[in-house]
């Protein structure tokens, strides 16, 4: 393919279609809870990340830091739209999953400061924290293996009879990848109850889906198994649960494997350290200013359930309170015990 | 003139058979391709054809018959026309186990400068198949008790001793499960998972396509929420798809959750050397797993041991990778009757006590080390055995005892030299034993080279018997 062409419909391509963002007559609605519930969420993730974010540029958190600001939508609403049991598990942008799951926000920033009362003690870091207790099954850092362990966590599913789902989350890029695949394959024979996640936030790290993908639908990847899948606006909560609870649905009745599409889009860099040659400023702005998840609900709450502003700034200010105080324990919680080098390599045999 | 009709062979590591059936009968008349008789193994069943146009004038071996050598005639196909009565069998060619033995080459690298050792070819080359050394497995006088005295000892083939771990363990435990390529209805590649399916029902042994890199990726997912999977690999030439679950997901895990989420999974299948079978189906991964914290690495040769330690492994919390080899599948070897025969993991087993030199080997490398202490015994140097059993893992106190007492170690594997299962050992013992060693540990591994395919060079990219002879001497100042 000629070079410039290619560019030329990368930079095409990229504009959001608008009719995936303009509200569509048949937009599901929701009920003043509910909006205020996933403004909460949002909420908590955005500011969050915001916090992490800064946090990492004072040397407090290391290595890799991959933010989810943009994004929050689409695991709220997905969380919206599973019940108590339905297990998660993502790839490395995960602070937003684990977050939406229930997990303690002290934990989680502890955990990516490196300290003892991180979720996993200091010895996983932003890529992999989980917790038994809320069904999430990480954070994983090798693009792609969480859809073949998803996949697994609906195997079991099956096997037990359980009537959980597993929601198994990962972006384009790694919607590319071979075990994903073989993973598809096995749940559709298999009939899993599994609902694939692609959260297309137009960027695998600087590679754009255009250049990177032969076919840009990714809710068509599950045509030659015979998976139904759709594309969803990921910017919009209430699309986000209406299609998530159709997917869990078809995954929890048996029927097998559904894909959904979430187009959505990261505000931030792929990570701390990146170049953002790859994308004009105007690009994310536009996403910034005209379709953020966040802002979308704040304005409905106030214009369509005459929620007071005052109301709204009290969620601000309680939503900073606890990204205050997690961050506040993450650089004040000792770093874990020598000790801990040793330990959790090996659980004890029961034979 | 007559033809002869052999007993063929299955697979290239099949040495004897059952002539199950013959669907002709002597007189009739035959041409090329019509199905003879059929034949059985615990691996597999096939059919004889028919490889010349006449009749079938002698039938040699009668139905039913047990044991049938490879390559022993079976019936004789005699001209139209011709004398039956007159059609003999030409006797069987001698089966020499007799060959050349390499140089053996005590610093393992660096072998590819040296030439490499003439073989004889010519006869031993055609023998078809090639088979390994095999030897004569008495009953082991097990130095440590690991079963009740005057337990009743039943023989059976390494391949009968995991299936019945896996049967007697699904029995146990309904979150027990098998999954692998043709592990249902094809009754196992190997025959390992014979029977399972007639027994636990497709929910419990389930077939996968061949995507390892994905079920490998299930079974750890499934892992995580509380099943216990074994996962069978065909080889674990395969398993090279599926490595980044087995180390990145299954062997991490505990760790980076702080300890919050187990993988009870068992990773098992054939490992190293078939015969015959050329590189990419003959890697020795022993070393490879051994080096990864989070696993345990299991290596069995004996039947017992192959049951006592699947039974354990199933058992075991942590993800554990279970190396079998194709050859010894169908050895035979004694193993205990009790309900529940469980081994510890970890736990070297002294196989030969000896007092001159210590032998170190594990899995099919015990067979090489086995036969050269019978030999060296015959010239007066007694020669310890231990069987490393688990690689990771690995009880070094059982090898250092050992060497306290001997003053001299050789290790024995198949595996490649560099960075091996012995390099690891010879490391140990220089912190643990450095004032009680008479002389250099020295390696016999596998050749620095990928396998080859050709009899003759296979026989000499494996370690053999003489060279562990040559070793121990070396070790000896003999």
């Amino acid at each position: 393919m000629d070079a410039a062409t290619e560019a030329g419909q990368t930079r095409s391509d990229l504009t959001p279609s608008e009719a995936a963002h303009a509200p569509a007559p048949n937009t599901p609605q929701f009920t003043r809870d509910e909006d205020l519930h996933a403004y909460h969420e949002m909420l908590l993730i955005r500011r969050f990340e915001e916090k992490a974010g800064q946090l990492y540029g004072m040397g407090l958190i290391g290595g890799f830091c991959h933010l989810y600001i943009g994004q929050e939508a689409v695991v709220i609403g997905m969380q919206m739209a599973s019940i108590e049991g339905d297990q998660v598990i993502t790839g490395y942008r995960d602070h937003g999953h684990m977050l939406a799951c229930g997990m303690d926000s002290k934990g989680v920033m502890a955990e990516l400061t490196g300290r003892r009362g991180g979720y996993s003690r200091g010895k996983g870091g932003s890529m992999h924290m989980f917790s038994r207790e809320k069904q999430f099954f990480g954070g994983h850092g090798i693009v792609g293996a969480q859809v073949s362990l998803g996949t697994g966590l609906a195997f079991s599913n099956a096997y037990k009879k359980n009537g959980q789902v597993s929601l198994t989350y990962m972006g384009d890029g790694a919607a590319n990848q071979g075990q994903v695949y073989e993973s598809f394959n096995m749940a559709q024979l298999w009939k899993l109850p599994v609902v694939y996640v692609i959260e297309n936030n137009r960027y695998a790290m600087g590679t754009s889906v255009a250049r990177a993908s032969a076919q840009t639908d990714f809710s068509k990847r599950g045509i030659s198994f015979g998976i139904p899948g759709e594309q969803v606006d990921g910017m919009d909560v209430r699309t986000v649960r209406e299609a998530a609870a159709r997917a869990i649905q078809h995954a929890r009745s048996g029927e097998g494997p559904y894909i959904l599409e979430m187009q959505t889009y990261r505000y931030r860099g792929h990570s701390m350290s990146d170049p953002a040659k790859y994308r004009t400023k105007d690009e994310v702005s536009k996403m910034r200013d005209e379709h953020d998840p966040i802002e979308m609900v704040r304005k409905r709450l106030v214009d369509m359930h005459g929620v007071p502003e005052a109301e709204l700034k009290a969620t601000d200010a309680k939503v900073r309170e606890t990204v205050n105080d997690a961050a506040e324990f993450a650089t004040h919680d000792p770093e874990p015990d020598p000790a801990e080098l040793w330990t959790d390599i090996l659980l004890e045999s029961r034979a | 003139m007559a033809t002869d009709i052999l007993m063929p062979a299955l697979s290239p590591t099949m040495e004897e058979g059952k002539l199950a059936k013959w669907l002709k009968n002597e007189g009739d008349s035959v041409k090329s391709g019509d199905v003879l008789a059929e034949i059985e193994t615990d691996k597999a069943t096939m059919e004889v054809e028919a490889i010349d146009e006449g009749v079938l004038a002698k039938i040699l071996v009668a139905e039913g018959t047990e044991g049938v050598k490879v390559n022993t005639p079976i019936a004789i196909i005699a001209a139209e026309g011709e004398d039956v009565s007159k059609a003999t069998a030409s006797p069987p060619k001698a089966d020499s186990q007799a060959q050349a033995a390499p140089t053996p080459d005590m610093h393992a690298e660096g072998q590819a400068e040296k030439p490499a050792p003439s073989a004889k070819t010519g006869d031993d080359a055609q023998k078809a198949p090639a088979a390994p050394a095999t030897i004569t497995n008495k009953a082991p006088a097990p130095v440590m008790a690991e079963f009740p005295e005057g337990t009743e000892m039943v023989t059976m083939t390494v391949r009968e001793a995991l299936r019945d771990a896996m049967a007697e363990e699904m029995r146990g435990d309904d979150a027990v499960f098998v999954m692998g390529e043709e592990v249902a209805e094809y009754q196992g590649a190997y025959k390992i998972t014979q029977g399972l399916l007639q027994e636990f029902g497709a929910r419990r042994v389930v077939d996968t396509p061949i995507t390892e890199h994905g079920f490998a990726g299930i079974g750890v997912g499934a892992a995580f929420t509380g099943l216990r999977p074994i996962v069978e690999f065909m080889t674990f030439n395969f398993a090279m798809q599926a490595i980044d679950h087995i180390i990145n997901s299954a062997a991490k895990t505990l760790y980076m959750s702080g300890g919050q989420l187990g993988c009870p999974i068992v990773f098992r299948g054939p490992n190293g050397a078939a015969a015959r079978v050329g590189a990419q189906h003959s890697h020795d991964y022993s070393a490879w797993y051994s080096n990864v914290p989070g696993l345990k690495v299991i290596a069995p040769y004996t039947a017992s041991d192959a049951k006592g330690l699947l039974k354990a492994a199933i058992r075991d919390p942590n993800p554990i990778i279970f190396l079998e080899n194709e050859i010894l599948y169908g050895q035979s070897f004694p193993v205990p009757k009790l309900d529940d025969f469980v081994l510890p993991i970890g736990k070297a087993r002294i196989h030969r006590p000896g007092t001159d030199v210590t032998i170190v080997s594990f899995s099919i490398g015990m067979t090489y080390a086995l036969k050269a202490a019978q030999a060296l015994a015959e010239q007066g140097i007694e020669a310890e055995v231990i069987d490393l059993r688990t690689l990771r893992p690995m009880d070094t106190d059982t090898v250092v005892e050992s060497v306290k007492k001997t003053g001299r170690c050789v290790t024995v594997e198949e595996g490649f030299p560099q960075s091996g299962v012995g390099a690891e050992i010879v490391a140990r013992l220089m912190v643990d034993a450095f004032d009680y060693l008479d002389a250099p540990v020295l390696r016999v591994t596998g050749k620095d080279v990928p396998m080859p395919y050709a009899a003759n060079l296979e026989k000499l990219a494996l370690p053999n018997v003489a060279e562990v002879i040559e070793a121990v001497k070396a070790v000896c100042y003999r």
